[in-house]
């Protein structure tokens, strides 16, 4: 029951994207079309879970015992790097088609902050090894809905008649304003 | 080449033309998650503009010894050590402001201005001139960064810095709300697209009118290039 709250809490009540404001750049920029933004969502869904796991050990078992914890920020981003690089060699290897498909956006997870901010609220909650998995699928369930919410949104919004200031990055903001505003709906319900 | 660029033109850039957070879009985050209040913003602007400037000279410093392969790490490294060290002075020297930032202080190091000047500037210039792009860039990230917070503090609280504005002000809660920094900042964006598009059609009315007017003497289109528009 406590890890369903823990995993609801971080998809609908409290959005990385809309409510901690974290991931704001590839919600920006990827949500152009549905299908990349699909994909986007599943590698950083994926690159999350792995980073809770790796950064949950780090800090139990290295930095904590060593009194290291200055190292934190250092030591994550660390992580948190290898980990992309190593998630690109795998989908390369098994999976090309999906490599072409997510391109760029594949080394760019490294600087979603939603990635370190996961890390970092690990410990500021002081979660449990299994906590922080369901943290990190959570948060990437909840990273991937506003995506393609909001993807499936700006494919609709190619046809309507924007004024021309707002065009682009303008609209998209305000629209990501108007969910944010529907996700308050949620706050009440944990 | 653009070694003639002036250091004037080298700081004025990113206020404006290159703006970070209002042309180039970058460091989203921070920009939308801490302006509840001016002070927040302030704080966060001077954090990243120390960052910044360290980075800056140490990557443009080190920027032949890296190899190529590896140099993204290597200035993540030393962005984080910065960032480090901003996140342990502001803990000890201003606990109330660092709580307040929270975990936006350790964040600065995926802050994509940092990186994104690393790569963009640093890498391929000198120390002098990687430090005055740094407090350029600095510069135009906290003005925007102070700017929306003003805003959305008088706002949703009545108050700017702290300072009672208006006391019969009915605070609208939503802009100190996540939807209220969406809003806000997609408007001011609209804004600043708006104050560009009407300088670009007067500037383009004032060269036809020139190009005009010294028709007799020169050929059309000739008259005033423009290479003021900064290129990256």
């Amino acid at each position: 029951m406590d890890l369903l709250l823990i995993f609801i809490g971080a998809a609908v009540v409290n959005n990385f994207v809309l409510s901690y404001f974290l991931g704001i750049c590839p919600f920006i920029g990827v949500s152009g079309r549905f299908s990349s933004a699909v994909s986007m969502g599943m590698a950083t869904t994926f690159v999350l879970v792995m980073t809770a796991m790796a950064t949950w050990l780090l800090q139990a078992y290295l930095l904590g015992p060593l009194h290291l914890d200055y190292l934190q920020t250092v030591a994550f981003i660390l992580v948190v790097a290898a980990l992309v690089q190593f998630v690109e060699m795998v989908i390369k290897k098994t999976s090309p088609p999906l490599y072409r498909a997510l391109g760029i956006f594949l080394p760019l997870i490294t600087t979603n902050c939603a990635v370190l901010g996961l890390a970092l609220f690990i410990q500021l909650r002081e979660y449990g090894f299994i906590q922080s998995v369901v943290f990190g699928a959570g948060a990437g369930a909840g990273f991937t809905i506003a995506l393609c919410l909001m993807a499936g949104i700006r494919e609709e919004l190619e046809l309507a008649d924007v004024p021309p200031s707002l065009r682009g990055a303008g609209i998209t903001l305000l629209v990501a304003g108007t969910m944010a505003l529907a996700f308050m709906g949620f706050a009440g319900m944990i | 080449m653009k070694g003639q660029v002036s250091a004037r033109q080298e700081i004025l850039k990113g206020l404006w033309d290159q703006n970070p957070t209002l042309r180039q879009l970058l460091g989203m985050c921070p920009t939308l998650a801490i302006t509840t209040s001016a002070i927040n913003g302030v704080a966060m602007g001077l954090a990243v503009i120390f960052v910044l400037i360290c980075s800056n000279l140490m990557i443009s410093l080190v920027r032949r010894l890296v190899p190529n392969q590896v140099r993204i790490a290597a200035y993540i490294v030393i962005i984080a050590t910065f960032v480090t060290v901003v996140d342990l002075t502001m803990k000890a020297r201003f606990p109330e402001l660092s709580s307040s930032l929270g975990a936006f202080i350790p964040l600065i190091v995926v802050n994509c201005i940092i990186l994104g000047r690393a790569e963009a500037f640093a890498s391929k210039n000198g120390p002098w001139r990687s430090v005055l792009d740094a407090v350029g860039m600095g510069a135009g990230f906290t003005v925007s960064l102070t700017f929306l917070a003003s805003l959305r503090e008088i706002l949703g609280n009545g108050t700017l810095f702290g300072v009672t504005l208006f006391p019969a002000w009915e605070p609208w809660v939503v802009m100190i709300l996540p939807a209220g920094g969406f809003l806000t900042l997609g408007l001011i964006l609209g804004g600043v697209n708006l104050i560009n598009r009407s300088h670009e059609a007067s500037r383009r009315r004032a060269l036809v009118e020139a190009s005009r007017a010294a028709a007799g003497f020169a050929l059309p289109g000739a008259a005033a290039g423009t290479p003021a528009r900064g290129e990256a």
